[in-house]
């Protein structure tokens, strides 16, 4: 383009722009992210590499991945029909259940912890049921996914949400009086239309379910090796003055938030879309 | 308010929608609303107007409101650079936007507490220059803008992607200067997005305790959060008085959550 | 329409089906499992105990033992026990807490203290001082700490164990010092909490204020968690013994009704007299515990040495008393923040 482009900020002004941006993404996560590294490397690759590989570590590792992966899909079949819901159609309650959805952010994970004590412990609503049919739910790998699934909640919902009505909803309707049917329409128009958007809420929501502390900690019971997830076994490991394993341990979620960006890339280049820069 | 629903499966999705919304959420709300109920209403006006609670609601809102703020303000200018411009290192940066999400809370805290400490990395600085960063009520608004901060970018980025530039070319077809064109085409149209991100940042920054406990000093009256408050009454099997103060808190939260959506549907409604 | 529907709900039947067979308890004859719910500073002694016991265990009875640990902050490992964490055994900091075990959820006898020697607890501890190398700001007794420019370390006892011990024993100094006026007493106590600067939420989260983060003068600390700082921060600290301090006793149960469930209320029994024996009390002062046999006591003396300690029971009126008036809401440490 030999015109100058009008919709594009002179030379100038971009690069303040760049290097402010540079500048409080250094500030508030760079300088974390190498902490976390430059700590969990103090005591040299050795003590990192054992840490990883330590029977408790990996149990917790294990646990984690699970965790994600039983809670992020149903959270995601969840995000698509509210946001569908509530983008597609006006109705009574409609601005109710938005701030329904982002309630569980408002949730302190401690609350959310005790909500499910108070459903599900000894002495909770189901309490005595639940123990008289010898089904564990609180202090056992369930509790540990219905927290993850309430802390989680909210996140692909919400990422879906201000994408679709600021799509409108012209070109579903325009599908509709060609004759397509529900589910047509839905594959065909609306999901390449948000998948980007959808792709972020389920990255987030898989960061966001590995990453939980709060909540988990009040119902995992904290048994070594077998209801301690990972953020939990950190916080095991910094308690028993292993600062280095404990961030060793650290860097694994660190990484995760690195390697969804790998995927996404992948995947923005396999189907020659680039949500990114456009010049 | 009501168009006509020529798209289909409007029963299904709000029916999937409300079942699930009620089996995650509002049950097990319930339940600490029925918690809450067992005080009798003076114990509520006393616990909850307590100097104690009183001070922690003030720190916990006031920072919440001030760390979303900065979020919201850093995160449009870092979202406008990662999707406007190309520069080497943005996909980096870009990744690393979802750390706070990944790491957790506890982790953040403790990091953030070894950059701030006065014997930490910045906050070695700070403290030449007589700013004390951790343990006060700095110490909460760094760890509150910390976890706040991907709302912002993460709700405004993929708007601000799929916004095509077809208006703004038309606006500067028409004469105006590229600050014109932000200030009055492009900024309106990420305004439900900005308010949005807005609110989750400050909404979370409500709940947070893992990451700010390590940074926050909880000193009784001064730097004590709500949340902290909670565990507080937990730890003396006062669970009434526990769920008492959880439901303060959800209920203003909530109150803010449902208003901002409101004024969110409102700006909505005008841009069309 | 109708199959989607149908997609939906049998997901989430789905789901609630697998969350549910997730649960249950497996045993056999062959193996027995066994979980100790206990508090944070134990971790590293019990893995020792877990580990000479199990091959005991198997010695006489052939039966495969696992003991499981979980640790975090007494008072928050005994909710969870309440709750239904189905410990078999307890090893917490305070009786207090365990007390709470029979009083909130009846998991155990009324009299659980009097069931093992020396109100069951196999070990002793106290509280002392933990000063930054050479003390450069003379901090001898419980008296200095109220001096100005002394920074003083303690978790919150509103949510620490430990912190309640510290709490306690600074008390009985100033009681004793101040001849039972309880102004005096009071207007020390917050004097002494104006010298702290932060309250973490645990023991261990003070260690490592104190330690690593280079915050404070004096750490408030449990005896056997000095030694194990001057271990893990070689060089940087070293222990002060004050005038007087507490009989710190962190006791252990067996928690009856689990036990009962699982069938392990004969091994849990046996796996806390175990506790008792040269063997386990040798272990205990390995880890600076103060072992209760006088004998083994002795070989420990000169790293731990004898001081004059109040106890919780005759000086405080026991757990329930002391809790009621000093960490209760409207106790004494509220009343210290109040003005």
């Amino acid at each position: 383009m030999s015109v100058r482009n009008v919709t594009a900020e002179s030379a100038p002004v971009r690069w303040l722009l760049i290097s402010a941006a540079i500048g409080v993404l250094g500030l508030f996560l760079l300088l974390p992210l190498a902490a976390v590294f430059v700590e969990a490397l103090r005591k040299g690759w050795e003590v990192f590499l054992a840490s990883l590989h330590d029977e408790a570590a990996l149990s917790a590792v294990k646990l984690t991945l699970m965790a994600a992966l039983v809670s992020v899909p149903l959270n995601t079949l969840f995000g698509i029909s509210a946001a569908w819901a509530i983008t597609k159609f006006r109705f009574k309650g409609r601005s109710l259940l938005l701030a329904l959805i982002d309630l569980p952010f408002a949730v302190s994970p401690v609350i959310a912890g005790l909500v499910f004590v108070l459903l599900f412990g000894a002495k909770g609503w189901f309490g005595p049921w639940l123990s008289e049919h010898d089904i564990k739910i609180i202090f056992a790998f369930p509790g540990i996914i219905i927290a993850t699934i309430f802390i989680t909640f909210p996140f692909v919902a919400r990422e879906l949400i201000p994408l679709m009505e600021s799509q409108g909803s012209d070109q579903e309707e325009a599908a509709v009086t060609l004759g397509a049917r529900g589910w047509q329409i839905f594959w065909r128009v609306t999901l390449p239309n948000i998948k980007w958007g959808l792709l972020y809420g389920v990255l987030l929501c898989n960061a966001r379910a590995m990453g939980e502390f709060g909540a988990v900690s009040v119902v995992s019971g904290h048994i070594r090796g077998k209801t301690n997830t990972l953020p939990l076994h950190i916080e095991v490991l910094y308690n028993e003055y292993q600062f280095s394993a404990a961030f060793a341990c650290a860097t694994l979620l660190a990484l995760l938030a690195l390697f969804t960006l790998g995927i996404k890339s992948v995947v923005e280049q396999l189907s020659g879309h680039s949500s990114s820069a456009k010049h | 308010m009501s168009k006509r629903r020529v798209i289909p499966g409007f029963g299904m999705s709000l029916g999937f929608s409300i079942t699930w919304l009620s089996l995650i959420i509002l049950i097990p709300l319930a339940a600490l609303f029925i918690k809450a109920a067992g005080l009798g209403w003076e114990e509520w006006r006393e616990l909850l107007g307590s100097p104690q609670v009183i001070a922690a609601a003030k720190l916990t809102f006031g920072a919440s409101a001030a760390a979303a703020t900065v979020s919201a303000v850093l995160g449009l200018l870092v979202t406008w650079v990662l999707v406007r411009y190309e520069f080497p290192g943005r996909r980096l940066l870009d990744a690393m936007i979802d750390l706070p999400f990944a790491l957790p809370t506890a982790v953040a805290g403790i990091t953030l507490c070894a950059i701030y400490a006065p014997n930490g990395w910045l906050g070695e600085i700070l403290a030449s220059l007589g700013i004390q960063a951790a343990y006060n009520w700095l110490g909460v608004f760094i760890a509150l803008t910390f976890i706040g901060f991907p709302f912002v970018v993460r709700t405004l980025q993929p708007v601000m992607a799929d916004m095509g530039k077809e208006i703004e070319e038309a606006a500067a077809t028409l004469g105006a200067g590229r600050w014109t064109v932000f200030r009055r085409v492009v900024f309106p149209l990420l305004v439900p997005a900005l308010i949005t991100g807005f609110t989750l940042a400050f909404a979370r920054a409500i709940g947070e305790y893992g990451s700010v406990i390590f940074i926050s000093g909880n000193l009784p009256m001064k730097t004590e959060i709500l949340p902290h408050l909670i565990i507080i009454q937990l730890e003396q099997y006062n669970y009434e008085a526990a769920a008492a103060i959880a439901t303060g808190m959800l209920v203003v939260s909530f109150s803010l959550l449902f208003l901002i959506n409101l004024l969110q549907r409102r700006i909505d409604w005008q841009n069309r | 329409m109708k199959a989607p529907k149908l997609l939906f709900l049998s997901s989430i039947l789905a789901t609630l089906v697998i969350i549910a067979s997730c649960g249950g308890k497996s045993g056999s004859e062959k193996s027995i499992e066994l979980l100790n719910v206990s508090y944070d500073p134990t971790r590293e002694f019990y893995v020792d105990v877990n580990r000479v016991f199990a091959a005991d265990w198997k010695k006489q009875t052939g039966q495969e033992l696992t003991i499981q640990q979980s640790h975090g902050g007494s008072g928050k490992q005994a909710r969870s026990v309440i709750d239904g964490l189905e410990a078999d055994v307890v090893t917490l900091a305070l009786a207090g807490d365990i007390d709470v075990l029979e009083s909130e959820a009846k998991l155990l006898p009324k009299d659980w203290q009097t069931k093992l020697p020396d109100n069951s607890s196999p070990y002793t501890s106290t509280i002392v001082f933990v000063v930054r190398k050479g003390n450069p700001k003379g901090v001898k007794d419980w008296g200095d700490l109220v001096n100005p420019g002394v920074g003083v370390i303690t978790p919150n006892p509103k949510t620490s164990g430990g912190a309640r011990w510290n709490y306690l024993a600074a008390w009985a100094w100033a009681d004793k010092e101040f001849a039972k006026d309880e102004s005096k007493v009071l207007d020390y106590m917050k004097r002494l909490f104006k010298n702290v600067p932060v309250l973490d939420t645990g023991a261990r989260g003070s260690t490592t204020t104190f330690a690593q983060r280079g915050i404070g003068d004096v750490f408030l600390s449990w005896e056997n968690e000095a030694y194990l700082i001057e271990k893990e921060f070689p060089g940087k600290t070293e222990i002060i013994y004050p005038s007087i301090s507490i009989l710190a006793e962190p006791p252990v149960a067996v928690v009856e009704k689990n036990a009962k469930k699982h069938g392990t209320y004969e091994v849990s029994e046996a796996y806390l007299k175990f506790l008792y024996t040269d063997e386990a009390q040798i272990l205990a002062g390995n880890h600076f515990y103060r072992p209760r046999n006088p004998e083994i006591a002795k070989q420990f003396v000169d790293k731990l040495p004898a001081l004059p300690l109040v106890t919780i029971d005759a000086d405080f009126g026991g757990w329930a008393t002391a809790q009621k008036n000093h960490f209760a809401d409207g106790g004494t440490f509220d009343r210290i923040y109040q003005r």
